[in-house]
């Protein structure tokens, strides 16, 4: 059963860095340690470039991929990851591998809603307002209707981040659109980004582009498993959360029940390909994205990796038997 | 690294259920022989046999076939469906096709030297300037007006034999010297047309269900041409002409149209605007 199996070959293969070093004298190093890109081999650079090239070749279809893929499902994953994030106006949050802005605007969409909930629990409180004051609590609903929320949304793929703004401004999330019209070059400052609550940065999850102790909220949907060195990116996430702050991690995982595998092996090797050639006309991509699933570390490897990055109280939610599981962990 | 192992072989254990299995030590070098077998198996049991070669399981097939059609269907400027509707349903159709080339000798021929048509095979300049009416000028002319250009035929993916992977390159790289026999532009009528030549002679299901669908999106007074004029002159010319596929054209670029059309027995088009 691949469920059970693979991680014993990706152990083996995964593990970039000083412990393959060691391990691997006998193989030629042409280009940075071996690991794998789905069921091949290849160097650590030879895996960046190609995820990279993967990603830039789906880029334009990734959410209509994902629908079809999924049935649509992966927006009510996206819903619970959000949903047990619970964030409060206010919170900062850094999306990374977040592409094409799933996670941010969901996250816009949460504190909105929240924010306007607390202040109408506040009019709702001062029964013996003057007028005076309940028009400045509707100004202020309106010059901060994020309550000063913000999300950094971070992925190495230009050609991913181009495709999230695109869809920002199409779904009305970017109010700096009139303003910047004139401007050549994209560039976010602190003052718009306030305002619309949303940035777009290129980085890349090992090596991320922010200080120490910057954010409330770190998360990475589907996107850690793309990662090549998923120990060096939890390191990145432990350092760039606030003390208090907490990482959410949502991937998919390994399913434990031997039927719902079978049938998701048959559907995942045998549909999805198919479904990417005939949509995104792109069959290796989506073989390279089942295979890869195939190779993650399961849930409680994972949380093994998590907690050796220094978090604590780190758990993990299986959603749908374990297709998919949201980790998380805190910095304390 | 060591935690992580350890868990991961009682996990091994409980999903298969082996409490006699001793150690990591036996575990990972079986665990490895079986997930290469669940790799091949997934991978339709089979290694690429061409360059571009992606092996399918039959559902898989079944699965390209039936979403192709979908897509085609949909959007007709999808060529890369039509492509993989034509390679995934070919399988009875393409060995036909394969012995009616090996049993001719030009068609033989052909088979050994591989020809492909491409821009840096073909030398445009000296086609461009021989006179007009024959094979070359006029199928120069035709990229021209058309504005199309040999390069963009999709290579052959998923036809799971080397041979019959040249076969249906070969089809779809003649494709536009069909147009230029037949005297068809490349517009919706003129597909059409083609298609339904291209199905009598060579009976791909592509062929025929291109045919078939093909006139849904035409209007009625284009129907009407085709249905009178165009279709049965089509047929006709198709059952009366040799094999297609057995000209070995990049030799016959001097050859004037009419005298290829002839010797191979495609009947005059008709004199009507497409």
């Amino acid at each position: 059963m691949a469920a059970g199996l693979c991680p014993g070959r990706a152990l083996l293969s995964r593990r970039g860095g000083a412990l393959w070093a060691l391990l691997g004298t006998a193989r030629g190093r042409a280009a940075g340690p071996e690991t794998h890109f789905g069921f091949q081999n290849v160097s650590e650079a030879e895996r960046r470039e190609k995820i990279y090239q993967v990603f830039e070749n789906v880029a334009e279809k990734y959410d209509v991929m994902n629908d079809s893929m999924s049935l649509g499902i992966h927006r009510v994953w996206k819903d619970i990851l959000v949903h047990k994030m619970n964030p409060s106006p206010g919170t900062l949050l850094v999306d990374v591998a977040g592409g094409t802005g799933d996670i941010a605007f969901r996250f816009l969409n949460y504190v909105r809603s929240v924010r306007e909930r607390q202040l109408q629990q506040k009019l709702r409180h001062h029964q013996n307002l003057s007028w005076q004051e309940i028009s400045k609590s509707y100004q202020e609903e309106k010059s901060n209707p994020l309550g000063d929320s913000q999300v950094v949304v971070c992925d190495i793929n230009k050609e991913m981040l181009k495709a999230g703004k695109k869809r920002a401004q199409h779904l009305g999330y970017s109010e700096v659109v009139a303003v910047h019209a004139e401007k050549k070059h994209e560039c976010f400052t602190i003052a718009d980004a306030n305002r619309s609550g949303l940035s777009w940065v290129l980085g890349n999850a090992e090596e991320l582009p922010f200080d120490d102790d910057k954010f409330d909220v770190y998360t990475i949907a589907f996107g850690i498993r793309n990662v090549t060195r998923i120990d060096l990116a939890l390191q990145e996430a432990y350092r760039v959360l606030k003390p208090g702050g907490r990482f959410l991690c949502l991937e998919f995982s390994h399913v434990s029940n031997p039927l719902l595998s079978r049938l998701y092996d048959l559907y995942s090797f045998q549909v999805i390909p198919v479904l990417g050639e005939v949509i995104a006309g792109d069959w290796k991509s989506y073989q390279y994205l089942v295979e890869s699933i195939r190779r993650f570390p399961p849930q409680e490897e994972l949380k093994a990796m998590i907690e050796d990055a220094g978090f604590l109280k780190v758990d993990y939610q299986n959603l749908n038997s374990g297709i998919v599981a949201i980790h998380s962990g805190f910095k304390l | 690294m060591l935690r992580g192992a350890a868990v991961r072989a009682a996990l091994l254990r409980a999903v298969r259920g082996a409490p006699g299995r001793a150690g990591l030590g036996r575990a990972v070098p079986r665990a490895e022989e079986e997930e290469e077998e669940e790799e091949e198996r997934q991978r339709g049991g089979r290694v690429p046999l061409y360059p571009g070669h992606i092996p399918t399981t039959p559902l898989q097939k079944a699965l390209l076939a039936a979403g192709s059609a979908c897509a085609a269907l949909w959007d007709p400027y999808r060529h890369d469906m039509v492509a993989v509707l034509g390679e995934t349903t070919g399988c009875l159709a393409l060995p036909k096709l394969r012995d009616r080339m090996r049993n001719d000798p030009e068609g033989y021929r052909i088979l050994q030297e591989r020809p492909r048509i491409r821009l840096s095979t073909l030398d445009m300049a000296r086609l461009g300037g021989l006179p007009d009416g024959t094979l070359g000028r006029e199928y120069i002319r035709f990229l021209e007006d058309n504005k199309v250009s040999p390069d963009t035929r999709m290579p052959a993916k998923f036809v799971d034999d080397e041979e019959l992977a040249y076969v249906i390159q070969r089809y779809r790289e003649v494709h536009d010297l069909m147009h230029t026999l037949l005297g068809m532009p490349t517009n919706m009528l003129g597909e059409v047309v083609v298609k339904w030549f291209e199905a009598v002679q060579t009976g791909l299901p592509m062929c025929v269900l291109g045919a078939a669908f093909g006139p849904v999106r035409l209007n009625a007074r284009k129907l009407q041409v085709l249905a009178t004029e165009l279709l049965p002159w089509a047929v006709r010319s198709g059952r009366n002409a040799s094999c297609v596929l057995n000209v070995y054209y990049e030799q016959r670029w001097e050859q004037s149209v009419e005298s290829l059309r002839e010797e191979i027995g495609i009947f005059p088009p008709p004199a009507v605007c497409v």
